[in-house]
């Protein structure tokens, strides 16, 4: 049932197409995502091929608690926003606003577990530079480097899907989307997952090198 | 089924994929924690891809998506093959082409050089 407050915009036929020409853009959008953070994973392949041992002994002091909560946090956000998208497509509207704003509650959760992890780690020292601990090579730097850098740019866009969310589910709340109309919960849907992905593999990376 | 319309996944559907991954996590986890050789990298890579690709084609619904979208879900990552291709031939191979540069870290630093530093002028 069309919404009539809600008008296809002019150059599409009908809301399908309109929702099929946003996913397209997103994705393009995406991929430049995909090559941005590409290029930093590139430095890390690079890196770690070239000093082995420097990386083995830097990723030790990863601090794996944070990190694991963290990774189950974001997949149930993921969860949560994949049940908001169900709840718009059924054009259910508090079901659509309670799970935006459980996915953002556990979007700040992970920045908080990441704020008290970056605490942590600047008390042990593990910032590159002239304070580096002594326990680690100096070519070590390079791994922290790239966990500071990585790692702060993933929150970074965390920080900024949250934002996304907010708009989203303040929109939501003045019932503006519905069954027909919620081509916006699907998109940034779309960013929300892209950021989880980005993490599972800064995970993988950063928080297992060499644990036993 | 009409591409246009994509079908509306069923909350099952994705209670399921978050299962999957969480037990994922758990064995990454798990299996870091043993030393298994080579098979660490293995695990480390592989556990990742699969989560990645669980969390694309169901949570960010690229097997729902219309051919074109997947073009350019794929489109993403083929460019980022052709840029990690390209340079990774760069470093990998870097002294084991002769007349080419030696591998920056034979020497410990960059640029690469085989003379010798020069002297201070107050010694």
């Amino acid at each position: 049932m069309a919404n009539p407050s809600v008008a296809v915009a002019e150059q599409f036929d009908d809301m399908p197409q309109q929702l099929e020409a946003s996913t397209l853009g997103m994705w393009t959008f995406l991929a430049t995502e995909i090559l941005f953070f590409g290029a930093l994973f590139l430095s890390y392949i690079i890196y770690r091929h070239t000093y082995v041992h420097a990386f083995a002994e830097a990723a030790r002091h990863t601090k794996i608690l944070h990190g694991s909560i963290n990774t189950g946090l974001l997949m149930t956000s993921s969860l949560t926003m994949s049940l908001a998208i169900h709840a718009a497509q059924k054009g259910r509207q508090r079901p659509l606003l309670g799970f935006l704003l459980l996915t953002i509650f556990l979007g700040c959760c992970f920045l908080g577990v990441k704020g008290l992890e970056y605490k942590s780690d600047i008390d042990d020292h593990l910032v590159p530079g002239q304070h580096f601990t002594r326990n680690i090579p100096v070519q070590g730097q390079l791994f922290w480097y790239l966990y500071w850098m990585m790692t702060g740019v993933h929150s970074l866009h965390l920080a900024v899907g949250i934002g996304v969310l907010a708009f989203i589910a303040w929109r939501a709340g003045r019932q503006k989307y519905s069954a027909y109309y919620h081509n916006p919960v699907l998109i940034s849907g779309l960013y929300w997952h892209f950021v989880d992905v980005i993490w599972v593999w800064l995970y993988s990376l950063f928080y297992l090198v060499n644990r036993y | 089924m009409n591409l246009l319309n994509p079908p509306v996944v069923p909350p099952k559907t994705y209670f399921w994929v978050w299962f999957a991954l969480l037990l994922l996590l758990l064995l990454n986890w798990g299996l870091a924690q043993f030393n298994l050789g080579p098979f660490n990298l293995v695990a480390t890579l592989a556990i990742p891809f699969v989560q990645m690709l669980l969390m694309l084609l169901y949570l960010m619904h690229v097997r729902y998506n219309a051919p074109l979208t997947r073009v350019f879900v794929a489109a993403g990552f083929i460019w980022l093959a052709i840029m990690a291709d390209l340079t990774l031939s760069d470093y990998l191979t870097r002294g084991s082409v002769p007349g080419t540069l030696r591998k920056s870290w034979e020497h410990g630093a960059w640029p690469p050089t085989t003379t010798q530093a020069p002297a201070r002028a107050n010694s």
